[in-house]
């Protein structure tokens, strides 16, 4: 390396200082401690002290544990698939030619910009079981006992899954941007051959924008599993632990409990669990994703 | 290029060294950093003794003056963990007590009792039961700040309109469960006047008819503010834990208490309750269940009344101790207390502690507690201060404070846990999905074994130390 090399190594360096310094304060470090907590009985106000694996022993004969795993499953379990479908026919709506669209699409936008505690106010509030705007809507529509929705067990889990789906904006507007990446001339070509709306759906629109549905999928998983503002700020968790999903779950046994090992081994599971589930999609992906051009 | 990353270097360095220790230094005053939870009138009530405190000048050891700065903290509990372990807490912090026991038991907070002893602030000053609760394993870590107990309140007009007398509150459980019949309404389909509870279950169809109708107003529901529900049980003569390494929450007195918690669901039926319940508007609000009579008893603490001032000004009502099972035992309440701490590493703990003990005093903890609606946690009492006192039923709340039943937060070192699994055993029992004794149990052995594993853990952390 020439003294000149070195010089624009340096000055390059410290021009993205910041960057790394952020990234190593407050990524690696945190990342690397973790994993060494999760090892050690760690009340954050005493040093860490080394118990091998005993939390992670422990955490699989919790059923507290289990019961936050399954929450979270099964939100998972729903909000992927739901939340798939629902964005992008709302996509594919907004991506139609009608008069006043851009208005239409910032309606869909808007509520991903409201903040979750917010958010999750006003829901409580929808869902409210003697005053609620949906119970209301519902006794309308001619069913005269609904749920009480974050009251009851079998509702609670539910009623998150309809209120997250509220804040899909982000997804749909992804969505958009791939369906206007589809060729016209695929479309005009198979009108000319004569196919129907879902042919063109099935054979075109949906391979050209698998890429974007991979990509949203991967970001749902990842997303979903980390649940926490909603049932944090709606439920507490309850009722009967319905919503305690695993973040909620890691954050009562870190800053609740001082149990900040235990916290960091449960990250760490659920970090496994993300990356295994991410190999899959993206094992499947690999038949089915089509990258034109790639 | 060397000598801009030095001069970098150097600015930064003189920066620091120029801050704020520097200006302490040579302005000959101290700073107390104080963290505190409240806000509004609480908040207002301590800066008037922060502002006698410091206009009274006082010095530390080296004659610097002492200058007290209260800043109010949302969530507490959680930035003081992370300010306590990253080294640069506030010198003061009021808590709740709950987190003496985790903190104290962590070594996360300075022990006073070198400072008490200088101070020659003793036992005797205050009510047992406060000084109680600023001790673990023998040492104190905190004193208190302002006391609070809990009462059963109830709302005379009510009780005037259900037939009974507005001024003899329930004197047992039973006697509680009767009246909370009465002052329980409900509307059936297709009548104007709503009928009390107690006239229908005269009916033989009435579980039919209460399925039908609607639930308008309620005696007692115990699940109404529902902030204690592991408490029920020392009503009924049950204790949680035996105070050093035994879980007892499946002992006979607790399983009464919640089939008593239970008969309330079965009774009125876990549906109409909720569907009720939904009505309920959240807790400093004219929607709170009990200021807009909906609900005709409650048990609340000493700061109901300036609720009741500020959401329901004209509300009719009166404060006594919360009736036990059977009246078996006298004055049965939950006894809390604000404290003040001095975390660990604190950077001047004896300016702090200096702020701590001048709250102690007579006059200024006075000051406090008629600032905030409360009673003082002191023996001594001005002849004055309760003909000051807002609070019609301040007596109330202070000879409960006295009474020997009167029980606090369990010291115990899961107690965060401990209180989040009775919160969940609760609900199974509310909504009838399991036997009181069985849950209970299921908490008993759960809470055992974490606590089992905590004080071994601790132990060990003893042995290193």
């Amino acid at each position: 390396m020439t003294r000149e090399e070195k010089r624009d190594l340096l000055k390059g360096i410290l021009f993205t200082s910041p960057w790394l310094v952020g990234l190593s304060v407050f990524v690696i470090y945190p990342v690397v401690a973790s994993f060494y907590y999760s090892f050690c009985y760690y009340s954050v106000l005493q040093p860490p002290r080394f118990i091998g694996l005993l939390n992670y022993k422990d955490l699989f004969t919790d059923p507290i544990f289990w019961k936050s795993l399954w929450n979270t499953g099964y939100f998972v379990l729903f909000m992927i698939p739901l939340g798939l479908v629902t964005s992008l026919s709302l996509a594919m709506l907004l991506n139609t030619k009608v008069r006043g669209m851009a208005f239409y699409r910032m309606i869909f936008f808007l509520p991903s910009l409201v903040p979750m505690v917010a958010g999750s106010l006003l829901w409580m509030w929808i869902f409210n079981g003697e005053y609620g705007l949906l119970n209301n809507f519902l006794i309308k529509m001619g069913l005269p006992n609904p749920p009480n929705w974050l009251m009851d067990v079998n509702f609670a889990k539910p009623a998150i899954i309809i209120m997250s789906l509220w804040g899909l904006g982000q997804t749909i507007v992804i969505y958009l941007a791939g369906l206007q990446d589809v060729p016209v001339t695929l479309i005009e070509a198979a009108d000319l051959d004569g196919a129907s709306w879902f042919d063109k759906l099935w054979n075109i629109t949906i391979p050209m924008i698998s890429p974007v549905i991979y990509f949203n999928i991967i970001m749902g998983i990842i997303g979903s599993f980390q649940i926490f503002s909603q049932a944090y700020i709606m439920t507490g968790g309850g009722p009967q632990r319905s919503t305690t999903f695993y973040a909620l779950y890691l954050y009562q046994a870190a800053f609740e409990d001082f149990r900040m090992g235990y916290a960091s081994a449960m990250a760490w599971i659920l970090f496994v669990i993300i990356l295994l589930l991410t190999m899959l999609v993206q094992r499947i992906s690999k038949e089915k994703v089509y990258y034109h051009g790639g | 290029m060397k000598k801009l990353v030095i001069l970098l270097f150097a600015a930064v360095l003189a920066f620091q060294s120029s801050g704020c220790a520097n200006k302490e230094q040579n302005s000959g005053v101290i700073k107390v950093v104080y963290w505190e939870k409240w806000t509004g009138f609480e908040a207002d009530a301590m800066q008037a003794v922060i502002d006698l405190f410091n206009s009274r000048k006082f010095t530390n050891k080296d004659g610097k003056i002492i200058y007290v700065e209260m800043s109010a903290v949302s969530e507490l509990d959680r930035r003081l963990l992370t300010a306590t372990a990253g080294g640069n807490p506030p010198d003061v912090a009021g808590v709740w007590t709950w987190l003496v026991t985790a903190y104290a038991e962590k070594g996360a907070l300075d022990c006073i009792d070198d400072y008490l002893r200088e101070a020659d602030i003793t036992e005797d000053r205050y009510l047992p039961v406060f000084w109680e609760i600023c001790r673990y394993k023998g040492k104190m870590w905190g004193l208190p700040s302002t006391p609070a107990s809990a009462a059963l309140h109830w709302n005379k007009r009510l009780f005037r309109e259900a037939g009974l007398d507005p001024n003899t509150p329930p004197k047992t459980i039973q006697e509680l469960d009767v009246m909370a019949e009465k002052l329980t309404l409900i509307k059936l389909p297709g009548q104007d006047k709503p009928i009390s509870f107690y006239e229908l279950k005269s009916r033989s169809n009435y579980k039919d008819l209460l399925a039908q109708g609607k639930i308008i107003q309620m005696g007692f529901l115990p699940s109404e503010p529902g902030w204690w529900p592991w408490s029920w049980g020392y009503w009924f003569g049950g204790k949680l834990w035996d105070g050093k390494d035994k879980v007892t929450t499946d002992e006979s007195g607790n399983v009464k208490a919640y089939e008593w918690v239970k008969s309330y669901s079965d009774k009125y039926g876990v549906d109409n309750i909720k569907k009720f319940s939904s009505s309920f508007g959240v807790f400093a609000s004219p929607q709170n269940a009990f200021l807009s009579s909906k609900v005709a008893m409650v048990a609340q603490g000493v700061w109901m009344y300036n609720f009741i001032d500020k959401y329901a000004a004209g509300m009719d009502w009166a404060a006594a101790p919360f009736p036990s099972d059977e009246g078996r035992l006298k004055d049965v309440a939950y006894v809390e207390a604000d404290l003040l701490v001095i975390p660990r590493g604190a950077k001047h703990p004896a300016e702090g502690f200096k702020f701590i003990s001048f709250v102690n005093t007579q006059e200024a903890m006075e000051l406090l507690c008629e600032g905030q609606v409360k009673f003082t946690p002191l023996k001594n009492v001005s002849e004055n201060f309760y003909a000051r006192n807002k609070n019609p039923y301040i007596r109330v709340f202070r000879s409960l404070a006295e009474s020997p039943n009167a029980f606090i937060t369990p010291k115990m070192i899961i107690w965060q846990e401990y209180q989040r699994e009775m919160s969940f055993a609760y609900e199974l029992i509310r909504d009838l999905k399991a036997a009181p004794k069985d849950v209970l149990t299921d908490v008993s052995k759960a809470m055992q074994r974490r606590l089992e594993r905590e004080l071994k853990m601790a132990e060990r952390a003893g042995e290193k130390k």
